[in-house]
């Protein structure tokens, strides 16, 4: 099925299956392959993606299903040069280990500080406890959550 | 992992989305797909089309009057986290939605969806029984109104036909002296839960409670009210002694499995001491 939407502000058109997911679109078609695969059913949280605005597991959602949406990767996070203020606090903070996770939990938290850019940090606690970490223990990426609050807080960093 | 092959249809009117349903043996509708695409990932259902009801505006849209509240069936959890009039007019409601998924499922699962899944675990089917509330549903054969009693008839499985849509929930408001309560009891915020208990009763000018609807789940193939501990409340003052007998009633009248999770004497106990504090709350909450 012809298959149109937007992905990190550029127009993408792709021809999938209609069992195709999102998840995998944007990493086999689109060769977008910072969005993470694992557990391909929903737990997980490593292939969180933003779809108009919102966090949103691309595992559980079809490619087809994002007709006329925008779509932000991990790779649309970053600005042409250097790290976003989430990136910047998540190297800052030690927010990561190995990174299999990072990109849904900077995904989750982007969309969430965009909405929500005074989140306590119980809130922000809640919110990736929809994101597995096996390395980090959850503290450092809390941190950084908590830093990066400012630059939203600020207006620079919108969704 | 690869989801079985299947046509995907998005109608724009509820007339077309009943008609493509009736049109072929295989084809179901498509909420949210937070359950469907899991269940269709590890083979559990192999649907030959998807009918996606995203473009349907008859099923959208939250409506609260002096009678109660209709909820449209494609509402997300998001969308009804977010309307205050919800949390005024039925706070059972926001309260016990809290407790489902995590955010990014909440973005994107729906209320219709949750009751034709029918998880015996899930928060939504057992809410449904406690506030009494109506499945409106659209089959080719017209409109009907399901009551949520009548709609779970086993785990994943209700008295929808195959080609009936969900349309809308009709929760039917309360007197003001109406009192509720909602708990549960899991491992990880957002998982589902090993027992939980939603509630609510009337109390009257004395004190006493009436009209009380007590709904358990997670500990039977269905949600399930709890008789034997709503008849010893009804009529009596909740207080420390009432609650005490209704949670040794109720832990005594369920059958509950055990499972990986917790074992079945583990949730007896469980759904007692969810109960005695599901009524504690609502006992102490004057509104
Ligand atoms: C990690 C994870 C954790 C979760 N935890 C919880 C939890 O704690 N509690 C909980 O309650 N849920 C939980 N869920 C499930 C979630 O709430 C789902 O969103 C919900 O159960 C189904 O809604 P949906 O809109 O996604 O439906 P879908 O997945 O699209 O559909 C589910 C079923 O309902 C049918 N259907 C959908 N809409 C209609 C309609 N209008 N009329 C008739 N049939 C329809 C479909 O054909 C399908 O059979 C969890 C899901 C995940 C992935
Ligand atoms: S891969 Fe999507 S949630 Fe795990
Ligand atoms: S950094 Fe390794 S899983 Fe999170």
């Amino acid at each position: 099925m012809a298959t149109q939407f937007e992905v990190n502000g550029r127009k993408v058109s792709v021809n999938v299956q209609p069992r195709m997911t999102l998840a995998d679109c944007l990493r086999h078609e689109l060769k977008l392959t910072g969005t993470h695969v694992a557990c391909e059913h929903g737990v997980c949280g490593a292939c969180t993606v933003i779809m108009d605005g919102e966090a949103v597991r691309s595992c559980l959602t079809l490619a087809v299903q994002a007709e006329n949406s925008k779509i932000v990767t991990v790779e649309g996070l970053s600005p042409a040069e250097g790290l976003s203020p989430l990136q910047q606090a998540f190297k800052h903070h030690h927010a990561l280990q190995c990174g299999f996770c990072t990109p849904g939990m900077l995904t989750t938290l982007h969309a969430l500080l965009s909405q929500e850019p005074n989140a306590t940090e119980e809130r922000i606690r809640d919110v990736i406890s929809g994101n597995i970490c096996r390395c980090t223990g959850y503290v450092t990426i809390v941190e950084a959550a908590l830093d990066a609050r400012s630059a939203y807080q600020a207006g620079s960093e919108k969704a | 992992m690869k989801l079985p092959d299947f046509e995907y249809r998005a109608p724009d009117t509820l007339a077309e989305a009943v008609v493509l349903l009736a049109s072929s043996e295989g084809a179901r509708p498509l909420a949210g797909g937070q359950s469907f695409l899991p269940i269709m990932a590890f083979r559990l259902a192999e649907p030959t089309m998807l009918v996606d009801l995203k473009k349907i505006q008859e099923l959208r849209g939250i409506q609260v009057s002096e009678q109660g509240v209709r909820i449209g069936a494609m509402t997300r959890w998001r969308e009804i986290l977010d309307d205050p009039r919800l949390k005024a007019a039925i706070p059972l409601l926001p309260e016990a939605i809290e407790h489902v998924a995590h955010y990014q499922v909440r973005n994107r699962g729906t209320i219709g969806g949750s009751l034709a899944h029918a998880d015996p675990a899930a928060e939504m089917p057992a809410v449904a029984l406690a506030l009494d509330a109506q499945i409106e549903a659209m089959g080719p054969k017209g409109r009907r109104m399901i009551a949520a009693q009548d709609l779970f008839v086993g785990p994943l499985m209700t008295s929808l036909e195959t080609d009936e849509i969900i349309v809308a929930v009709h929760i039917p408001a309360g007197p003001s002296n109406r009192r509720y309560g909602f708990q549960e009891f899991s491992r990880r915020r957002g998982d589902f839960a090993l027992a939980g208990i939603a509630l609510s009763y009337d109390q009257d000018a004395q004190g006493r409670a009436a009209n009380i609807r007590i709904a358990a789940f997670s500990i039977a193939d269905t949600p399930v009210r709890l008789k034997a501990a709503e008849a010893i409340l009804n009529g009596k003052i909740v207080d420390a002694s009432t609650i005490a007998a209704a949670a040794a009633a109720a832990s005594g009248e369920v059958d509950p499995a055990g499972d990986i999770h917790a074992s079945a004497r583990y949730r007896k106990a469980l759904v007692g001491t969810m109960l005695t504090r599901a009524l504690e709350r609502a006992a102490a909450d004057a509104r």
